[in-house]
């Protein structure tokens, strides 16, 4: 357990290393050097400075916030299903939480902010109480297979409605556009305000159930014996899951992979303890998403590309690979 | 008397003219039991009660309904009729964490999780001990490292759990219950699957854990064992109790026949003077 706290300095190092570098990166790259001065030491006279704070330091906070959650809400929710595809986007809360922002704020027009990390919410919790009763009244119940079934199948309809809308109302999906191919182009700080309380406790209530996760991997009679009420564990992590992926969504809209992939990959190093995939996930899922969004802008520079596309056409060929090496 | 030759303090009295129901302690009693799934009642009205200090295994044909009276014993499914008392409280009205400081459950067929090493497992055992505020102590070391001396699996420490044949992953998971450190144990086939040998051997980490004043409960098929280390033995048939005594008192060859079915001579172990079992093949073919 201690032992397994022993990379942490060096993932935090890399993690502020990426950081600085995401800020360096972007139509005027600006040495490193400046980026750590700018952030210890504020200049609002140098005009770096002001770039840096006023457009390059809340893309890389978006990134950070958004990586960590999901992340996070991935490696939970496969701890809680025992099911190794569970993800925010695989089961269906990812374009949940789409589906109930568009409507909300797009077609409705909506305009209050401070609510769209809670609309989102609900959207996952709802699209996740969907899939798996449809999951349940498969034929064997809720097994990996129907659940990603039913969550494939959920996320076709609700992405059929969505593009539906679109059709029918253009502003809206001019608007919408960036944002649901999974963005931090178009991400706004104010959004960030409103969701950075829920990312906050999401966090926390999933760094306490992280032993019970734990002692869950060994079937639920097990961890029954060992004193984990098991209905109280599941609710309580859903709640997590579904603020950490609203909140997300939230700020940059549907990314995909991050969720399945990063837990698959702290596990590799750290192994089956919940105490560290959680923290580690929240660490690295940042760092993943920091390197991801300095892809997507400097591979087609000056054409910034969406983070998202990045995120499925760089993570889609590494899962690959991590299943093989794994095998 | 030969029997107790490698126990000395005996917990029954063998061949003793009375059924020992009223005169043990006991810590864990089952009152008019009825349990089971959905609306399907699969444990009908049992009574049952475990030694303290003793073993008491629990033998019966698959599917009778050992497993689920096991479950409703360690609160895991809820009476539809009857109570379970544990220390003479009601066992379903105590909180969960409660309930695992009083007795630990190794269900059958516990799923090994990917990835998490035998030292990990065994130490999921101290997982009623702790809190949020309240994190590993020595105390919980001390029980982890006791625990895997007496399954005698110190030298897996470090490997993951999944590596490990069946019969030492199944001393892993009897490490971690042991680790629980609680009054009362149940356990549901610890043995299945292991070699003679190796069967052997967990009997003995079992009897040598009874000894020290804790009850255990074992269900378990293979009934040459079950009537070599059982100071209460219990067989049960279609979610009914039908025999309830010493090894002596329900291994007799009636019972067998009633309870699985099988043909059997029961000879006395010339050592001990157990009953065992010899099955009759059957004659024609
Ligand atoms: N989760 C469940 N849902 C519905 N029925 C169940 C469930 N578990 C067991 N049963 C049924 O309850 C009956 C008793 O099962 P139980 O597991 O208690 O038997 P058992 O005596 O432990 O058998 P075995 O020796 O094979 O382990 C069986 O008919 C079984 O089909
Ligand atoms: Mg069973």
């Amino acid at each position: 357990m201690t032992r397994g706290f022993a990379i942490m300095p060096l993932v935090l190092a890399a993690l502020a290393l990426g950081f600085c570098w995401h800020i360096a990166v972007g139509a005027k790259s600006v040495p490193l050097v400046t980026v750590f001065e700018a952030l210890t030491n504020y200049d609002q006279s140098i005009f770096d400075h002001a770039v840096i704070y006023n457009l390059r330091l809340p893309r890389a906070i978006f990134a950070v916030v958004a990586g960590a959650s999901l992340s996070v809400a991935g490696a939970l929710m496969q701890g809680i299903t025992r099911n190794p595809l569970a993800d925010p986007g695989i089961l269906g809360l990812m374009i949940g939480a789409s589906f109930a922002v568009v409507m909300t704020f797009g077609y409705f027009s909506f305009s209050q902010v401070a609510f769209m990390p809670l609309v989102a919410a609900g959207g996952a919790l709802v699209a996740a109480v969907l899939v798996w009763g449809i999951a349940l009244a498969a034929p064997g119940g809720a097994t990996p297979l129907t659940l990603v079934l039913s969550g494939a199948a959920i996320s076709t309809f609700l992405g059929a409605i969505i593009t539906m809308v679109h059709l029918l109302d253009e502003d809206s999906y001019i608007e919408m556009r960036v944002w649901l191919t999974g963005s931090l182009t178009g991400a706004r700080m104010d959004i960030l305000y409103w969701a950075l309380p829920w990312v906050v406790g999401g966090m926390a209530l999933a760094l306490t159930l992280a032993r019970q996760v734990t002692a869950l991997a060994m079937g639920e009679d097990t961890a029954n014996g060992l004193g984990v009420d098991v209905v109280r564990l599941k609710s309580l992590a859903m709640i997590s899951v579904v603020v950490l992926t609203g909140s997300a969504v939230s700020i940059v809209g549907p990314l995909g992979f991050i969720g399945l992939v990063i837990p698959h990959v702290v596990r590799l190093f750290v192994g089956a303890d919940y105490r560290l995939i959680v923290p580690y996930s929240a660490a690295v899922g940042a760092l993943y998403l920091l390197l991801i969004d300095i892809v997507a802008r400097i591979v087609l520079a000056p054409i910034e590309i969406s983070t998202g596309i990045v995120t499925a056409m760089l993570g889609g060929p590494f899962f690959v690979w991590l299943v093989r090496a794994r095998l | 008397m030969a029997v107790f030759s490698t126990r000395p303090q005996p917990a029954l009295p063998f061949n003793g003219p009375v059924s020992h129901k009223n005169q043990f302690e006991t810590r864990l009693r089952v009152q008019n039991l009825s349990v089971g799934y959905d609306q399907e009642e699969i444990v009908k009205g049992v009574d049952f009660f475990a030694i303290k200090g003793g073993i008491t295994v629990l033998v019966g044909p698959n599917g009778c309904g050992k497993s689920t009276l096991l479950k409703a014993m360690a609160r895991i499914l809820t009476p539809m009729a009857g109570q379970v008392l544990i220390d003479n409280e009601l066992l379903h009205g105590l909180p969960t964490k409660e309930v695992a400081l009083r007795l630990a459950l190794l269900p059958q067929g516990p799923i090994a999780p990917e990835g998490l090493s035998v030292q990990e497992l065994v130490s999921q055992g101290r997982f009623p001990h702790q809190s949020l505020f309240r994190q590993w102590s020595p105390e919980d070391s001390r029980a982890v490292s006791e625990a895997m001396k007496a399954t005698n699996i110190v030298e897996f420490a470090n490997r993951p759990l999944a590596s490990l044949s069946g019969g030492q992953r199944q001393r892993c998971w009897i490490a971690m219950v042991l680790a629980q450190e609680t009054p009362i144990i149940l356990l549901d086939e610890p043995t299945t699957f292991l070699d003679l040998k190796v069967q052997v051997d967990v009997m003995n980490v079992l009897r040598k854990v009874a000894k020290s004043g804790r009850t255990l409960v074992v269900v378990m098929h293979e009934l040459n064992i079950a009537a070599a280390i059982a100071d209460h033995l219990v067989m049960m048939r279609d979610g009914r109790i039908v025999a309830s005594g010493t090894p002596h008192e329900t291994m007799t060859r009636d019972r067998l026949k009633q309870v699985f079915g099988l043909d059997a001579q029961v000879i006395p172990d010339p050592q001990t003077g157990r009953p065992i079992c010899v099955p009759r093949l059957s004659e024609s073919l």
